[in-house]
Parts: structure tokens; sequence; C-alpha cells
């Protein structure tokens, strides 16, 4: 039985896929290159530590970084080779900004050592986080969350593998799902053994009949429901997935998971059975490289670490030809600055575009209010009174427009005719917004630290002044309590006070002279006093 | 290499130029049929338009430093002259239509500040001058052709435009004559007259002005506008979302009255297809800049203007009523889209 869809609003179709040619020739591996870049910063969370020295030796597989307290995933050796550096470099990111990284040169000489084998039923599911978390595996589909830290067991009732790749270009995971189908299955049926989930659905979009037939084929008589999805941007979006598959919508703020969803990139099942089964760490994956500038556009299987350039190189770049290299999709993709910037977890697609491919110098018309990007929202949003708002600096209103559920998918900006690039008003709008949350932090908590040392010095004084009621309070009682001594102790003089002084002194005299006495006595004969 | 650039890397491309000469194309079944019954003054009123919106816009281009070279070509004032054009009487003095395009270019447009900006539907706003300005030349509609004591041609048709008179000396008023001899007007006007005079819906619709169902000639000219407005939303130039309401608008209170007093009240037919409903359903209301913005907004924005062209019509001053309608719809759409906000994905409320 077919599973019913419940669709999302908005969307677009592209009008050129570009899936081909890369798509249609096999997995491809790509030799080593002389040097490796690790950055530490892989993955969403914190950047990793580094646990290597500057000229130690590696070995492929190793441990170079650990993963940081909290959210954070370990990087590993992804070749034999020896440590050539540690610090910044060019990675692949929107900002340009230079990132920590640990840099290899490789060693060609060291035979690499054999796949261990491990029969995954003989590992508790315990050692089965363990590994996993161990191997450094995130989320392959783009978003980079440590697959470990989704592994929460409780109440899991969906799991689902996103299939969806529905930007245009990118084919890593069709060709994978191509050739690996089996192992992605091994990889989905641990996960669903650690989550216990209750059900499966394998979501796949209906340009990728190959594919499709793999995993029907890996998955027969398995739990594993194949659930094929029209193609349709963004449907790949995990939100959109959801709603799409199961009818219902993430409530804003929170994730998935608290409604017990989990969901996992195929690329990401495929890295699970390569930890578990060959307890091999993540230190490769498939990139797609394409576009007009490259001669050999296809799938590649490359090293994390490797130099964008070297493979650009590789595929055959005409650099007459080159006009932008873009890491990720034409429509979500980031623009890469320099190629030395090495590939990453996260690169699932590079491509090279040569004239004419991708848009260039179109300048930004008026916005004419035409509503085809409301049309496009996935999310339901006004985007173009988003704009509005964040153009004019009317933040608050974009705000209360829900600008914090944009998922910059930028199906707004695809569509629309007067090419302004809404995304990057976005962006900058959810910055401002954010920066401004952080200064009304800081406010409050300078309020907070004034009113608490207002109420500090307020509560001293009051201390002080209690202290010296207290004091005073004191005082006065040990004067009248010294009075009352005085009474008490000189009840005869107050009884007898018209006796002469010196005869009250006579007799206090005596009174201590008789005590003295009687001390003394006790002393030199201790029972006497019993006997007497 | 060196330009640093922003995701999405590829769109759809500047298209609103191709939108606006869609939208300009998608008018001339309505101008040829125009044409065919009123004369080749529609013809000339839009080149006229046209010239004037493109110099206007280009004078006020660059009295804001901005580059006419590059701005015209996006074909928004010439839709504007377009659409202003074919609203005004086809044998009106050639200042008229100029003086009304500037209007609407300069006031409807760049004192807002530009494409974009503008709250009211710019050619409506030049309507509505022109209307309050000029009432005598914005009323003085001639016949159909067929209906025509002497139905004007070629050469006549830029005299009269240009100099008042046709070659021999005919005036505007002598064209105006029916072949009955008195002086005709549109069906919308004619309706109003003669039901001010006691007449009946059915004695009224007797004239020979009412044509077949709706009025000669405008039946056919809203036909043909309506086949233009299809292929608009065929093309996707503009949602259904608009035309729906005003045609709902106009059919729904019209049939309301026409139900309750069909003796008095014209029938929904008479009004879907008299004066400018199709052409203001489809290319007038559909302005985006001036409309609503919100899905929902813009169905109670074509709603709006329907009811309001039906009422306006019936109990205003004015027998047609889509420049007025039309206005006061744009001050309420910034309201409306207040209230039709959509649900944002992840705030749908729990039950």
């Amino acid at each position: 039985m077919a599973w019913h869809l419940h669709g999302f609003p908005g969307g677009i179709h592209p009008a050129r896929m570009n899936k081909s040619p890369a798509v249609d020739n096999p997995i491809e591996s790509l030799p080593l290159p002389p040097h490796l870049i690790l950055p530490l910063h892989q993955h969403s969370g914190e950047p990793a530590i580094p646990v290597v020295e500057v000229g130690q030796k590696v070995r492929r597989g190793q441990l170079i970084a650990k993963a940081a307290p909290g959210r954070s995933a370990a990087v590993h050796a992804p070749a034999n080779g020896e440590i050539s550096f540690i610090g910044f470099h060019a990675c692949p990111n929107d900002s340009g900004m230079h990132e920590q990284c640990i840099g290899i040169c490789t060693d060609e000489e060291g035979e690499l050592d054999e796949d261990e084998f491990v029969d995954d039923i003989s590992l508790t599911e315990e050692e089965m986080r363990q590994r996993i978390a161990m191997a450094g595996i995130v989320g392959l589909g783009g978003a980079g969350f440590p697959t470990e830290k989704k592994l929460t067991r409780h109440g899991t009732k969906y799991l689902i593998i996103n299939a969806a790749e529905c930007e245009p270009y990118i084919s890593c995971d069709d060709r994978l799902m191509r050739e690996r189908a089996p192992q992605i299955v091994e990889g989905i049926h641990i996960l669903a053994r650690l989550l216990q989930a209750e059900k499966i659905l394998f979501a796949i979009e209906d340009n990728k009949p190959e594919a499709l037939k793999e995993i029907a084929l890996a998955c027969f008589e398995t739990d594993i429901e194949v659930v094929v999805i029209p193609t349709k941007y963004p449907s790949g979006a995990q939100k959109q997935l959801v709603q799409n598959l199961l009818g219902i919508e993430v409530p804003s703020g929170q994730h998935s998971t608290s409604l017990g969803i989990v969901m996992y990139n195929v690329g990401t099942c495929y890295a699970v059975s390569r930890a578990i089964a060959h307890s091999e760490p993540l230190i490769s994956r498939i990139v797609t490289v394409t576009g007009d500038a490259v001669q050999r556009p296809g799938n590649y299987e490359v090293l994390i670490g490797t130099p964008i350039e070297y493979l650009l190189q590789h595929a055959g770049v005409h650099s007459d030809k080159l006009r932008r290299v873009v890491m990720g999709g034409p429509i979500m993709g980031i623009a890469i600055n320099n190629l030395g910037a090495p590939v990453t977890k996260l690169t699932n697609c590079l491509i090279a575009s040569g004239p004419g491919e991708l848009d260039e110098d179109l300048r930004a018309r008026e916005c004419i209010r035409c509503g085809d990007c409301v049309e496009a929202c996935p999310a339901s949003l006004l985007p173009q009174q988003l704009y509005w708002h964040i153009k004019t600096g009317a933040y608050e209103r974009a705000e209360n427009l829900h600008l914090d559920d944009c998922i910059e998918c930028g199906a707004c900006a695809y569509v629309c005719p007067s090419h302004i690039p809404l995304v990057q008003y976005y962006r900058h709008g959810k910055s401002h917004l954010w920066l401004r949350q952080q200064e009304r932090q800081k406010a409050e908590h300078a309020k907070q630290r004034f009113e608490a040392r207002q109420a500090r010095l307020e509560r001293e004084k009051e201390e002080k002044a209690l202290r010296h009621k207290r004091a005073a309070e004191a005082r006065l009682a040990a004067a009248q309590a010294s009075e009352a001594r005085a009474t008490e102790t000189q009840p005869a003089a107050k009884a007898e006070p018209d006796k002469p002084v010196i005869e009250q002194h006579n007799d206090r005299m005596s009174e201590v002279l008789a005590a003295v006495e009687r001390a003394r006595k006790k002393k030199t004969d201790p029972d006497a006093e019993n006997k007497s | 290499m060196t330009m640093v650039v922003s995701s999405p890397h590829r769109t759809r491309g500047d298209r609103v130029a191709r939108l606006m000469l869609l939208v300009i194309g998608c008018t001339a079944p309505g101008m040829a049929t125009l044409m065919s019954f009123f004369g080749w003054g529609v013809m000339f009123q839009v080149w006229l338009a046209i010239g004037a919106a493109l110099a206007t816009e280009a004078l006020c281009l660059s009295a804001r430093g901005r580059s006419p070279k590059r701005e015209l070509k996006d074909f928004t004032a010439v839709l504007t002259g377009v659409l202003l054009g074919l609203a005004i009487p086809p044998y009106a003095p050639w200042w008229i239509i100029v003086t009304g395009t500037a209007f609407a270019i300069i006031f409807g447009k760049h004192l807002y500040g530009g494409l974009g900006m503008n709250p009211f539907n710019p050619a409506m706003v030049g309507y509505v001058f022109l209307l309050i300005t000029f009432p005598t030349q914005m009323t003085s509609w001639t016949p159909p052709l067929s209906l025509s004591d002497a139905p004007p041609g070629l050469l006549d048709s830029i005299a009269v435009i240009f100099t008042g008179e046709t070659m021999d000396d005919r005036s505007l008023n002598a064209l105006r004559m029916g072949v009955d001899g008195f002086t005709m007007a549109t069906p919308l006007d004619a309706l109003k007259v003669d039901l001010n005079q006691g007449l009946m819906i059915s004695e009224v619709q007797q004239h020979p002005v009412y044509g077949a169902f709706a009025g000669a000639g405008w039946e056919w000219v809203n036909v043909a506008f309506l086949f233009g407005g299809f292929i608009l939303i065929q093309q996707k130039a503009i949602t259904w979302a608009i035309p729906g309401g005003v045609l709902t608008g106009i059919f729904a209170s019209s049939l309301l009255f026409n139900i309750w007093n069909p003796d008095a009240y014209a029938s929904p037919l008479f009004h879907l297809f008299s004066g400018g409903t199709m052409m203001a359903a489809f290319f007038i209301a559909t302005d985006p800049v001036s409309a609503s913005t919100t899905p929902k907004g813009r169905w109670y924005y074509g709603l709006g203007i329907g009811v309001l062209i039906y009422l306006i019509r019936t109990f205003g001053g004015y027998p047609d009523a889509v420049a007025f309608a039309v206005l006061l719809m744009n001050i309420a759409a910034p309201t409306i889209d207040l209230y039709t906000t959509p649900v944002v994905y992840g705030h749908k409320q729990e039950h």
C-alpha cells in the first residue's frame, strides 16, 4: 500500500535540474592528494579539539581532534602521513574567514591497515553508540548535526531517511544509492535498532528511478517503507519532509526529535554502516563535481580534507571557462573564494560553472509585489513583506511576521522576477535581531547586576544599621546585666546601705578569706569535707 | 572569481519586463475588439498614451537621478499608458490622454518613489484625475461604428483627436450621433439615465445600444478581455484570486438586487459584460504593486472591488465605477494584508 502523502505548500520546480551527466558515471575514487587540510569545525556545534602535534606521524583513521564537550564531532586522519600544521586555513564557508585546521602531508608509503570487520550483532547497543560517536559522523545532508546526538532512545515514533536530494546538480546520494544500497540499508537497521524506531520511512524523490530500484530491492522484506515523493524543491528540507510524510508541522522553535521523529540522510546511514561494520571513521565522502567548466563531471569518493582545487583539477577544470565555484546546490550553496579550501564532511557538491550557467550580474530591480515569492514559500511566510520591513529597518515587524521561521531555502529568491536577493535580506534581518537580542540580554544582565548591587548596598546598609542596633542593644543589655550583677553580688551592701563602706569592705574580705581557707583545706585533705 | 556572491546562484532571472510585455500582449484581443467596434481612435489613444508615458517616465527618472535607459526597459510605464489609453473615449482630444498619462506617471507613481512604491494604481489615478477635471470630454463616448450615423475613417479619427473636427468639419458631437439622430451614450450611462426617468429594465433594454445581452460592442469587448485574462492566468502572470474576487463581487451583488427587483436592477450578465468590467478584473485590479499581497487578502481585495463597482454603478453618480472602486480598495489593501497574514509553518494552533 502506498504511503499517503500530505504535501507541503509552496516550493518550486527549477527549470534545469542538471543532474546529468554527473549522475551517469559510476563513483570514482580520487587519488591520494599530497596534503590534506582538516577543519576542526565541520559540523554544527563547537569545534573539535586537536590531540596531535605538528610533526607527529598519524595513521589512516587515527583520531586527530576529539569532540568538544556539548555538540561537536571528532576528526580523524583520512590517510597516513605527518601533521604539517595546526592553524588557520581557508575553509569553504560563506563568510570567507579562515578557520582552525590540521594539515597532513600524506605518505604514499606505509600499507593501509586492513579494515577490521566487526559483526555488529556482537556489539552491544552502548558499544555501537560509542563507536558512532567516536567515528565523528555528522549529518551529511548539509546540516552537519552530530549523528550520535540524535540517537536518543526514548519514544522514537518515526525514523525518516532523507534521500530527496532536491537541489539541482547534486547527485551524490543518487549515485550512492545506486551502487551501495545494501550498506545504506544496513546503516538504517543499525540506527533503527539504536532508536528502537516504531516506523521507518525512506523518502526518495521520483526523479531517481534507478536509485529507487536498488533501494527497493535492498529493502525487500524489511520493515523499511520506501516512500516516493514528487520532485519539488525543497522536499528535502527537514520540516517540509516531515510535513509531507506525516502531515504534521514541527512547532516553531522545536526540533522534530521532540515529536519523536528522527531524520537521517542516506549518506549518514552509509557512514554509520562503515563505522560499525568496518570500524572506519568518517574520513571520506561522495562529492558531485559538475558544471560546464569541468571536463569529466561525476561523483568522486573523496578523502575529507582534499583541497577543492585538487579535486577540480582531477575532474578536468577549464580555468578559462570557469566563472564561479559553488559548494552545494545552486539555490542554497555558497560561493568558494579560495580553491585551496578543503572538502569537508558537508561538501556534497561542487559546481564549477561556465559562462552563463549561473546568474551573473543581474541587477535587482524594484519589488513589484507580484507575490510569486508568497506562492513559492514552503513556510507560508510573506517574503515580500519581510523584505520591505527589513529594507526599511523595521526589524520588529519582520520579527512579528516570523522571520525566524524562514528556512532560507531560497525558493522566493529563485522565483523573484525583480531578481532581489531576498535570502540575503533575511539573513541580515536575522543577524540584526540576534544582535539586538544579545544586546538586550546584555542590558538585562547589566540591569540585573546594577539592581543586585543596589540591593547589596541596601542590604549592607541595613545590616550595618542592624548591627549597630544590635550592638547598642547588646551594650544596653550588658549594662543592664552588669547592673543586675552588681545588685546580685552586693545584696548585703544593698541590704545594709547604712553600714559604713569600710565595714562592708571588711565583711567582703572576711568572706573571701574564708573561701580561700576552705579551698586550701579541701586541697590538703580532700576527704575532710566528706568526713565532716 | 573575485566577486563575492551569495545564494541563490541560479534564479528564474530578471523577468519584470517579460511579465509586463506579457500583460501588454494579453490586452491585444480586447484592444482589437474595441477597435473593431469603436474605430481607429482607440489605437491612436493608446499610441499617444504610450508616447506620453515613456516621455514622462524618462523625465521623472532623469530628475530623480536614475537611468532612464535601464529602467524604461521594464515596460511598466508602457503598461500604464496602454491601460489608460484603452479606458478613455476613443475620440477624446489628444491633450486629454497626454495630460492624463503624465499625471498618472508623475502623481500616481514617481511622487511616491517610483516603481513598486505607489499605493495607488497609476492608470486609475490618471483616469480619475481626467474624469473629475474634464468630465465632458471623458464621457463623450461615440456609439459603436455599426450604430453610428457617420462612422469616422482613419484620417477623420486623427483629425478629430488632434483638431476636434473631422476632415469634413464635423465636430465630435456630430460623430456621437446615433443612426436614430440622438446622441449616444454607453449602455451603463443610458441605463442610469433611463432608469431615473422611470423606465423599467425591460423597456430600457429595447434600445439598440444594449446589443445582444449586455450592450452593443461592449459585450464582445468584455469577452475579448476575458479571453486575454485567461491567457494571463494560464501563463501564471496573475493568479485567479483577484479577478475571481472582482467577478464574484459584481455577480453576487447584482444577482441579489436583480432577484429582489428585476425591473429596477440589471442582471448579473449585464454588469459582468458592460463597461470596463473584464478589463478591470484581469488587467487593472491585478496591478500587484497597489493590490493586497497575501493569498487570502487578494481574494477579499478583489471581492471589495467587485462590490464597490456594482454599488457605485447602481447608486453612485458615475456610470462606470472601476477607477473609484480600485482606488478605494487600494486604500484598504495594507489593512487587508494585516488581517490576512497566513499561518506560518510551525505556528498552527494545536487542537
